[in-house]
């Protein structure tokens, strides 16, 4: 019996001293963190994708409570109405951007885009661009292998098996960016959703002269400059043979899209054209890009 | 005793169809492409404009930089245009078309066959000739030899090794080259050995050349300093750090160069053309190419002049044959499998691979079993399928820690591997982001 109560004892000894150091280390090494961090953490989408340029949503609102304002700082998945919260919670002025979807900048299916040779290496796009131009006489359009969708942690964005060209699901795309810097040939852009989301915007990315990329692609950008004369805004530029338009200058007048005498410029959610246009309404949302 | 590399290695098929088939000459077309990029460095910037007339010889491309080469044009005749062109790289990069007229050279190239042994220049001189020659390595890296042979200050060269190794499978160009001009060769070694300031040379043949080991044994008894050394056959063995590390026991350390264990290692098609850059001043215009395949009507060594597309090359071979599925340039196991065969040859085109449909098409990739089997046959001792991973996660730190940049790409480990997993492509790429990462940060 005394056997027993010597072990309770010492045993019991040993846990209380324990217990008593523990609690003196926890109030000597304290670590008193900003509540309003885990505050602003919970508002956030938690989808940790990294889109605001923070390795996560913990370092971005240690970032915006860090931060004496919230300019430059934005959540691009929750958008206007989580940085609405987040600068009520901080007390600050919220900051203000545009929201964003992303656009794939190439319209080479397989009709308009002969493939010349096969590849049979891996499957991936980086691989494959590190090692040639692509499988069609264009080097700077898609390659179809599917990077940027193994990059969307959203699942916004999917391979057609049919144009075998990556179609962005608007509804689901938070344009994040992660795409963006996936793809290897620098086709996918972030650009304004614009009203009822309608968007213009060139469709491809070849810098080719134009007889090169009209050879290699039916669609492709010639720089032929008609468009930027049409455009009553100068929101277009031409830049080594391949015109960009400006989402912030352009006003969605149309005026450049039937011009293209290649149908690189491609219109999204309008509604159809005619000499007066109707009232416009709701479009399906799924883009063909 | 035959001497090999300490780790790693396989031994592929060697089918060397083309041995013993004496170097031919091709005709030169009416039109060449000139790359203005065929080696690694800067590309050259172009000194010749559109209705320029040019001889075979001129200087069309001079190099910037210090890692650059310069370009002549093989041909005499006009220039058409500079214009952006299809070569080996898989990309359209700038290149200099020439229409062809007759065949006038230089007046400074001594065309003449004759042998010319003595060299009175100073090992300056010697580098400004081979430096304005333009002459690359020629097994394939194409690294700017006056950039190899100019030892970084405080360094020191003990031993020059010549490279006669050709451990690619089916590739001839040096064997071959190795038997037809062996006085040249032994030439062209004492001037590097002058250059570099060095008493003693091997020459590495591997034993699957019997000829040319003789044959050199033989010649090597009039130069003091210079032996030849049979090696075991054995892929990578033409990897300098193999080499270095089969000839002289030395290891080379991770990151390092040849010249921090006190050698320089000279391929024999460099060689040949440092005698005809000093001795008979002729530039770098041309170069031996095997062309080879399974289904070849006739497997050919060709001395072809850069520019000339590949198609033509295949014609003297017999043409392409009907079963092909795929063109390498190089051998099978580093060349680069090509997206057209009208891309002309370069300074470091070593030959052309036709490889039939069955033998063309990559298994699909299978999971990784854990065999190892990558790990054993890494000649420079990596971790092939860690690596692999770490590039398919972008997880770059790991990748420097496990020095993904000392990989050779020799290839071995996809050779290998039972999965049939595309090792070396992956870790390819992760080698050039890490090495981004690295120059950044130097920056």
């Amino acid at each position: 019996m005394s056997v027993l109560l010597t072990a309770v004892a010492t045993l019991g000894a040993i846990g209380a001293g324990s217990a008593a150091i523990l609690y003196m280390v926890s109030q000597k090494f304290k670590v008193v963190e900003d509540p309003r961090i885990q505050e602003v953490q919970d508002a956030l989408p938690a989808a940790n994708c990294g889109g605001c340029g923070f390795p996560g949503c913990a370092s971005f609102a240690a970032a915006c409570v860090k931060a004496e304002s919230l300019e430059g700082l934005f959540c691009p998945v929750g958008g206007q109405e989580t940085m609405d919260q987040v600068a009520a919670i901080l007390g600050r002025k919220a900051s203000v951007a545009a929201k964003k979807v992303a656009v794939v900048r190439c319209s080479g299916t397989c009709d308009e885009r002969p493939r010349l040779n096969l590849y049979d290496g891996a499957s991936n796009c980086a691989v494959a661009a590190a090692l040639y131009g692509g499988d069609t006489g264009c080097s700077f359009g898609c390659l179809g292998l599917g990077d940027c969708v193994d990059s969307c942690a959203f699942d916004a964005i999917h391979i057609n098996p049919g144009t075998m060209l990556p179609e962005v699901v608007e509804d689901k795309c938070t344009a994040c960016g992660a795409c963006v810097k996936a793809c290897p040939k620098d086709i996918i852009e972030l650009r304004k959703v614009g009203p009822k989301s309608r968007r213009i915007y060139v469709s491809c990315v070849n810098k080719d002269k134009g007889a090169v990329a009209k050879k290699a692609c039916n669609v492709a950008c010639i720089g032929c400059t008609k468009c930027q004369q049409v455009c009553p805004f100068e929101a277009i530029t031409i830049e080594n043979n391949l015109a960009f338009i400006d989402d912030d200058k352009c006003r969605l007048c149309r005026k450049c899209v039937p011009v293209c005498p290649t149908n690189s410029i491609l219109e999204l959610n309008f509604p159809p054209r005619k000499e007066t246009p109707p009232a416009p309404k709701g479009e399906e949302t799924t883009v063909t890009a | 005793m035959l001497k090999t590399f300490r780790i790693g290695g396989i031994h592929p098929k060697e089918n060397k169809f083309s041995a013993g088939s004496a170097i031919q000459p091709i005709a030169i077309p009416d039109q060449v492409i000139i790359p203005l990029s065929q080696h690694i460095g800067a590309p050259c910037q172009p000194v010749v404009k559109k209705g320029d007339k040019v001889k075979a010889g001129t200087l069309i491309g001079k190099s910037v930089g210090f890692v650059s080469a310069n370009i002549h044009s093989p041909v005499s005749g006009t220039v058409l245009k500079i214009d952006k062109a299809l070569d080996a790289s898989g990309y359209k990069r700038d290149a200099v078309i020439i229409k062809v007229e007759g065949d006038e050279w230089e007046p400074s190239v001594d065309r003449s066959q004759t042998l010319v042994s003595e060299c009175t220049l100073t090992p300056k001189e010697i580098l400004d000739k081979i430096a304005a020659a333009g002459i690359v390595g020629m097994g394939g890296a194409t690294f700017p030899t006056h950039v190899k042979l100019t030892p970084p200050p405080g360094t020191r060269a003990e031993v020059l090794i010549i490279n006669g190794v050709e451990c690619e499978p089916y590739l001839t160009s040096d064997h071959q080259l190795m038997m037809e001009k062996t006085d040249e060769i032994m030439v062209g070694i004492t001037i590097v050995m002058k250059a570099l300031n060095v008493q003693k040379a091997i020459i590495g043949i591997e034993n699957n050349k019997r000829d040319a080991i003789d044959l050199f044994t033989q010649k090597a008894t009039a130069f003091p300093g210079i032996t030849v050394q049979a090696l075991k056959v054995h892929y990578p063995q033409g990897g300098e750090k193999q080499l270095i590390d089969a000839l002289t026991g030395r290891q080379v350390p991770s990151g390092a160069l040849p010249i921090s264990v006190g050698t320089v290692v000279q391929n024999v098609g460099s060689t040949f053309a440092v005698y005809e850059a000093v001795q008979k001043n002729k530039p770098l215009v041309e170069r031996v190419v095997t062309v080879t395949g399974k289904d070849v009507k006739q497997p050919c060594n060709i001395l072809s002049r850069i520019g000339i597309p590949l198609s033509n090359l295949i014609d003297v071979a017999g043409g392409v044959p009907e079963s092909t599925g795929k063109v390498i340039s190089g051998g099978p196991m580093m060349g680069k499998a090509l997206a057209s065969i009208d891309i002309p040859v370069t300074k470091g085109t070593s030959g052309i691979l036709i490889v039939p449909t069955l033998e063309a098409k990559r298994k699909a990739m299978k999971d990784c079993i854990r065999c190892g089997k990558c790990v054993d046959v890494c000649p420079m001792g990596l971790n092939p399928t860690l690596l692999m991973n770490l590039t398919e996660y972008e997880v770059w730190d790991r990748a420097e820690k496990n020095s993904i940049t000392d990989c050779i790409e020799c290839g071995s480990c996809s050779y290998t591997c039972p999965a049939d997993r595309p090792l070396l492509d992956y870790i390819r790429l992760g080698k050039g982001k890490v090495m981004g990462i690295i120059r950044a940060r130097k920056n």
